[in-house]
């Protein structure tokens, strides 16, 4: 992949610094960062597009850019101004849902099944499953080509940051994610071969340019999360909440895949994640959420931030989601399916 | 609850409270008609709701069952 097109002045002066153009000015990106309002920081391409292109280096990076750019200190930088910004907007919105789930009783892990059941976000699987068009289902594999070409990736990096139980159930998800051994099964080669054959590019980064800032804003909260080890406990509850929001779903976007007509494979993904994720809910609500809390209380609250977090930004971009795809009846048809949302 | 294995090697089931029940290293499932299901992964749910539409294996439908 090539480093991203930029979106606008912090983008532009990120992707100047990693190609070696231009020295990032810290001072001129703080400001530009500033600037952007706080309700903002969420669903501004450029900003988020910054970050995502900050963050690539330590994943598969870019090839037109040099490999130590990952450790260079002026970009580490320029990220945790955007980290800072992103981090506070994610806190604020979700600060009474986080209260709400510490008042509420019960083992944390059924607490997290809770949350997740009593949120009433956009039903995006519902409208895949009864209306949308070919086209739209299309649109929707084009955005997840994101997340799903390096799925469970951020997560890997949080293996080494845990002990005990929570850290062998954490393994026992992730050797499932990459394939149990078999490189055909891992998850993100599987997307690959349904993107493919739905006639999108099945490269990783093929559609930077084109994902919506949410798109980015999703992905950039599961990388914060992981690669700060402070934050371990919201990248276990951010898990736990993606993992309990996939199973049911995945089968309602299975069955709208094959409604319109897409080749099986691309449906086949789908139906793995059915029965994947719902081993994968289990090890990550209970085994990992609970017993990381249970070793250590103080992140009680940290889980039930990553499990809002991931809740909060699904249901932000699922709603741009549906009102790009249209503005007609199809939307209140879906409202009227129930109370079930989607995050992968 | 343990069934006995070669020593160190045991298969203990994990009954999940409102959910499936976890099994780890296991080679298959057989179902009351006497179909043996192969095991895929490190560690399978078995559907314990019956309400499943991939039988024997959860698919989180029992979260659609109403809770007292």
């Amino acid at each position: 992949m090539l480093c991203p097109r930029d979106r606008g002045p912090l983008s532009a002066m990120v992707r100047l610094a990693l190609l070696g153009t231009e020295d990032l000015d810290l001072e001129r990106f703080t400001r530009l960062a500033d600037d952007v309002p706080a309700e903002g920081v969420l669903t501004d391409a450029d900003l988020q597009l910054a970050l995502w292109t900050l963050y690539e280096p330590h994943y598969g990076g870019f090839e037109d850019v040099p490999a130590d750019r990952e450790w260079d200190p002026r970009l580490l930088a320029a990220r945790g101004v955007l980290e800072r910004r992103v981090e506070a907007e994610l806190r604020r919105r979700t600060g009474d849902a986080v209260a709400a789930g510490l008042a509420a009783e019960g083992p944390l892990g059924e607490r997290i099944f809770d949350v997740v059941a009593a949120d009433d976000g956009p039903k995006v699987a519902a409208y895949l499953h009864r209306h949308a068009t070919s086209e739209q289902v299309v649109d929707f594999l084009r955005e997840r080509t994101i997340f799903h070409l390096k799925e469970s990736d951020p997560q890997a990096f949080v293996l080494p940051r845990l002990q005990g139980a929570p850290k062998a159930a954490l393994a026992e998800l992730l050797y499932d994610e990459f394939g149990g051994g078999r490189p055909s099964r891992l998850h993100a080669s599987m997307f690959a071969d349904g993107v493919a054959a739905a006639g999108l590019d099945p490269r990783y980064g093929a559609y930077v340019d084109d994902v919506s800032a949410t798109t980015l804003a999703v992905n950039n909260a599961m990388s914060l999360l992981c690669l700060h080890r402070r934050l371990r406990g919201a990248a276990m509850g951010h898990l736990a909440a993606f993992e309990a929001t996939s199973s049911v779903p995945s089968r309602k976007i299975a069955a709208g895949i094959r409604r319109v007509g897409l080749p099986e494979v691309v449906a086949a993904y789908f139906d793995e994640h059915v029965e994947a994720d719902a081993v994968h809910e289990q090890l990550a609500a209970r085994t990992i959420c609970g017993g990381l809390v249970e070793q250590d209380p103080g992140l009680e609250e940290d889980v039930l931030l990553g499990v809002a977090v991931c809740l909060h930004l699904d249901a932000v971009a699922g709603a741009e989601l549906l009102d790009r795809w249209n503005h007609g009846p199809a939307v209140a048809a879906v409202a009227a399916d129930g109370p079930e949302r989607v995050a992968s | 609850m343990t069934a006995g294995g070669a020593e160190g090697h045991e298969v203990v089931a994990e009954l999940c409270p409102r959910g499936p029940m976890l099994l780890r290293g296991v080679s298959a499932v057989r179902d009351e008609h006497g179909e043996l299901h192969e095991a895929t992964r490190p560690v399978v749910a078995v559907c314990m709701c019956h309400r499943s539409q991939r039988l024997p294996w959860c698919d989180g439908t029992h979260k659609a069952v109403r809770r007292d």
